[in-house]
């Protein structure tokens, strides 16, 4: 088997999770897309670092976990403020800029 | 930090028992049968599961279902070489990452649906059409690229993944590290931040709360208990006064909003109901034998 293969899923992957965010209106379940989409992410930088050889991709995908963890706490923290003053986690219910 | 700290002492132990097992680590430059038949198969889980987390209606199947595609990735880590990153990924996204997920979900509430409703017309077929036009250019674009030699991370991964990768971060993308930490306290600062809140008036004191309800009238002493003693003392069961109807003034305003409150003096009368129906049933059939 070909490592390309990693490659084809990753794609698969963060296309199922780009659909997935214009699909839903769900705040929770786009911000869960977002992050399928950043795993697709380090999943394809991950078969980049074993095909050329080196660690370097390993270190962005590892990056791209700390800034993954970082977006989610402050998302799901601004998806809870919203929800506080809405009732609502729908994305079309947030459609003015003040809260 | 110590999250990362914990999970890289674990990778170190995880990484020891992986070269001890020479098949994981020749298997970085040569795809084995076995790794071909685990990609398939775990591929085609991978990709089920990211299909369930955007076509579930509940946010919870969704979550679990984005569990399910995360562990399957750390797996396919493992198979790469990724062995700091495949365990990290166990430990940081479905350990932590999707039990956060699960807190807010829980938090927002279960039952909370998707309103099937659209606001703009057919934006549900335009937004799958877009994404398979994506897809396909995606895919397309790799299948174009001539990527069918690769080089392995036999050397890269000689010394050690995790000893590597140190000495990568620690070297050449120090800075980046060094930003990332300041990313990580801005982000625990800002969540504090947005979640908290300010009171808006001051909280009345009791001395205060004493003279408002004498100067009401209405209920002086403090209320009555829930619970009907020597049978439930729960608190969604309303008291019963001494004509047997429930008090509303012993349960909670929260509970009776929610339409949480059970009454017992209705069940305690079904009950007797059934206990009649029951002995005038047997006593019928008893009848009946004595007929014959």
């Amino acid at each position: 088997m070909n490592p390309v293969n990693y490659l084809y899923l990753a794609s698969l992957l963060f296309t199922i999770g780009a659909a997935g965010v214009l699909i839903r209106r769900n705040a929770i379940v786009v911000f869960m897309c977002i992050e399928l989409m950043l795993n697709a992410c380090n999943l394809a930088f991950v078969a980049f670092s074993r095909m050329h050889g080196n660690l370097d991709g390993q270190i962005i995908a590892f990056f791209t976990m700390v800034v993954a963890a970082a977006e989610v706490v402050v998302g799901l923290a601004i998806i809870v403020s919203l929800f506080r003053s809405r009732h609502s986690a729908s994305v079309d219910d947030a459609s003015l800029m003040k809260l | 930090m110590s999250l990362l700290a914990a999970s890289s002492l674990a990778s170190v132990t995880s990484v020891s028992s992986f070269t001890s097992a020479p098949s994981f680590t020749s298997a970085a430059t040569t795809t084995s049968t076995g790794e071909a038949v685990q990609f398939w198969i775990l591929g085609t889980v991978a990709v089920v599961g990211a299909l369930c987390t955007i076509l579930m209606k509940k946010a919870v199947h969704s979550a679990l279902c984005l569990a399910a595609t995360m562990i399957v990735l750390a797996v396919f880590y493992l198979a790469n070489g990724a062995y700091f990153l495949g365990v990290v990924q166990i430990v940081v996204y479905t350990g932590a990452i999707m039990m956060l997920f699960l807190f807010v979900v829980m938090l927002v509430g279960v039952t909370a649906a998707d309103s099937l409703k659209e606001t703009l017309k057919g934006q549900r077929w335009w937004a799958a059409a877009c994404g398979l036009g994506f897809g396909v250019l995606l895919i397309g674009g790799i299948g174009n690229a001539s990527l069918t030699s690769f080089t392995g991370l036999g050397q890269a991964n000689a010394g050690g993944n995790v000893e590597g990768l140190a000495a990568l971060i620690f070297t050449r993308y120090v800075f980046a590290f060094e930003i990332t930490g300041a990313l990580l306290i801005t982000a625990s600062v800002g969540a504090m931040l947005l979640t908290h809140r300010e009171r808006t008036e001051r909280a009345k004191t009791q001395r205060e709360m004493a003279e408002e309800r004498v100067r009401k009238g209405t209920q002086l002493p403090p209320l009555p208990a829930p619970g009907v003693y020597a049978r439930h003392n729960a608190v969604d069961i309303a008291g019963l006064l001494p004509d047997g109807t429930p008090s509303e003034l012993t349960v909670n305003k929260t509970l009776k909003d929610r339409g949480q409150i059970r009454d017992v003096s209705n069940e305690a009368i079904a009950d007797l109901k059934a206990l009649e129906q029951r002995s005038s049933e047997r006593l019928g059939r008893e009848d009946e034998e004595a007929k014959r």
